[in-house]
């Protein structure tokens, strides 16, 4: 239910933006909607199963950084021979123009898309393997050298273009309605591509949360021992989510690169990550509606530039406020308070606890 | 026949020898009590049967099976479960998901029928709500089933924490000090609920310091001094022991 209203004041913006002739925040709004999805998959691992991981932004741009070289990297040899035409036919290739009006034939977005999740679903593996079979907060230490690495690397790496990163990656032909770009032609479409695509990472979330597996990455948030001890595989259950949490900031990371035509080393920087981190914890840790409208609001305020120089600043601060003065979050007494209105509206409905 | 056996169990922690040579056996149908002084290494002869820690020699085994090296997790499945001595109830979930945990290792449904909500998800989920408030019933708890756990009273909790440890059909269940908190009235009240969960068919082993507890209602009883056994059997002989009198109770009256 929450989400068709969520779904509808969305609806709601898109309609008010045109309207008003301010469609281009429509374009930082698809931006914050992409990294929107990063906090939510983090908010299951942090603030369900109460793992800290200090590498999202490394996985962000993991997914991006593959889309970006694959779909950019001519394979002019494979054009003229039998297994090139084949694998162009089988829509695993494809040739696409750049900017500079020359044919480029390269892998296509969606097979880049599934090679970037096939790679991080390894990594994720690799990292969180060992570092969740033990108790503590082994995966902050693991993810945080992760991110420095992968950081180094891609500021390091010639392939990957340095300090400079990627540009010029193609659009992602969806539809013939509706291309991953920044062309002005597709905005509409593609605020509703990435809304979409996170209303249903929302659901799919909430379902899962509201389950029992749900309860178990709580359990284990509460007392590893005791829920390992109730039959619980706590390290099996860190690894799912965990997993699907980096899986999640990949994805976001090829949508993302796809929309803005490239991506640079600074996705993958510790700032970045420790930004997904507040922004969950502004939500209220397992609070994934928390996480998403806090995530939304900051990153689209920051991408406007509203914060100016202090922009690091002010989620540092942010970070403080919510930790001192409100650790559940801002948005559970103001939860609270829609409920109890609620309630009076409509009387003795079943409860939908957690749905804040 | 036998539910259980332990032999020969050893386990140091650094230079601290825990227990020694310990072997015993536990009966279907048994309640059995493992008493001793305070650092006689009860808590951690349970630890080690629930697979928390893994130990340093000898062997388990439950049904005929070996259980050593097994996770804590693995053992919970096989039918042994457990409560704690001090208390680890899920104190951010409500009283009744702390139950349905219990029920955890019994049901199945994953990541993906979860979070997809496929057919048969909704149903065992009900499943496992209604049995967990069954447990409650059962327990007497059905009235607090949505609040916190954590805003139980301590004696509210112990049998939160039972109800939580049944929910996984235990054919063995390790209770660690049950009675431990509790009044007079309600370790009476304890005594009954144990004999009753025991005409269930559970087997119990119990770890307990209330003396008049063990002797009202084991069948047997290990008694361990600086992780060795030093006297087994039925209450009426190791209560008499010479043994158990002089290192135990002080040559004191068990019933005084």
């Amino acid at each position: 239910m929450p989400v068709l209203f969520l779904a509808v004041l969305l609806v709601g913006v898109q309609l008010a933006a045109t309207a008003s002739g301010r469609a281009y925040y429509l374009t930082q709004l698809i931006m914050a909607a992409y990294y929107s999805i990063v906090v939510l998959g983090l908010c299951l691992v942090m603030g369900y199963c109460g793992q800290v991981s200090m590498g999202h932004g490394a996985f962000f741009a993991i997914g991006g950084y593959t889309s970006a070289i694959l779909t950019t990297t001519n394979i002019a040899a494979a054009r003229d021979s039998a297994w090139g035409h084949a694998l162009q036919k089988a829509g695993i290739l494809f040739s696409w123009q750049d900017p500079y009006g020359s044919q480029v034939l390269a892998v296509s977005p969606g097979a880049a898309f599934a090679a970037a999740l096939l790679l991080t679903l390894v990594v994720a593996l690799l990292i969180g393997y060992p570092a969740l079979r033990l108790k503590g907060h082994y995966l902050a230490m693991a993810t945080l050298g992760f991110g420095l690495i992968v950081y180094r690397l891609l500021l390091g790496s010639s392939f990957t273009g340095a300090a400079d990163g990627i540009n010029g990656v193609p659009g992602w032909a969806l539809t013939s309605h509706l291309t991953l770009t920044s062309s002005n032609t597709y905005r509409v479409g593609n605020y509703y591509f990435a809304w979409g695509v996170t209303l249903v990472i929302l659901t799919l979330l909430l379902n899962l949360v509201h389950s029992r597996v749900g309860r178990a990455l709580r359990s284990i948030h509460d007392g590893e021992l005791a829920a390992n001890a109730m039959g619980i595989n706590t390290a099996g259950f860190k690894l799912q989510a965990f997993v699907i949490s980096a899986l999640l900031a990949a994805a976001a990371g090829s949508f993302f690169t796809h929309y803005t035509g490239g991506i640079g080393p600074s996705e993958a920087g510790a700032m970045k990550s420790v930004r997904y981190l507040v922004l969950v914890a502004a939500g209220g840790m397992g609070n994934l509606w928390g996480g998403l409208i806090v995530s939304a609001i900051l990153t689209f305020l920051s991408l406007r530039g509203c914060f100016g120089t202090y922009d690091h600043a002010v989620f540092g601060v942010i970070l403080i406020a919510i930790i001192s003065l409100a650790p559940e979050g801002p948005l559970k007494p103001i939860g609270l308070w829609i409920r109890g209105a609620f309630r009076a509206l409509i009387p003795s409905r079943r409860s939908c606890h957690g749905a804040v | 026949m036998v539910l259980f056996e332990a032999e020969n169990i050893r386990q140091c922690f650094g230079g601290l020898v825990a227990l020694d040579k310990v072997t015993f056996e536990v009966r279907t149908g048994q309640i059995k009590a493992i008493i001793g002084p305070n650092g006689a290494g009860k808590t951690t002869l349970f630890n080690i049967i629930s697979g928390i820690f893994r130990p340093d020699e000898g062997c388990l085994r439950f049904d005929g099976a070996p259980i050593d090296g097994l996770k804590p997790y693995q053992v919970a499945r096989l039918g042994i479960s457990r409560t704690f001595q001090n208390l680890s109830l899920f104190l951010r979930m409500t009283v009744l998901e702390n139950v349905m945990i219990g029920r955890h290792c019994r049901t199945r449904k994953g990541m993906i029928a979860s979070a997809l909500r496929l057919p048969g998800q909704w149903k065992e989920e009900k499943a496992i709500r209604q049995n967990a408030l069954a447990h409650l019933s059962e327990l007497g708890l059905a009235d607090v089933a949505d609040r916190p756990a954590s805003s139980l009273s301590f004696g509210q909790r112990r049998m939160v924490e039972l109800a939580r440890a049944l929910a996984t059909e235990p054919r063995l269940l390790l209770l660690d000090e049950p009675a431990s908190g509790l009044n007079t009235k309600e370790t009476d009240d304890l005594a009954r609920r144990i004999q009753k969960i025991r005409d269930t068919g559970v087997t119990i082993l119990l770890v307990e310091h209330d003396m008049s507890l063990v002797m009202d209602i084991s069948d047997d009883i290990l008694v361990l001094h600086y992780g060795t056994p030093i006297a087994e059997g039925p209450p009426s002989r190791v209560r008499n022991d010479p043994e158990v009198v002089k290192v135990y109770l002080g040559g004191e009256d068990v019933n005084a």
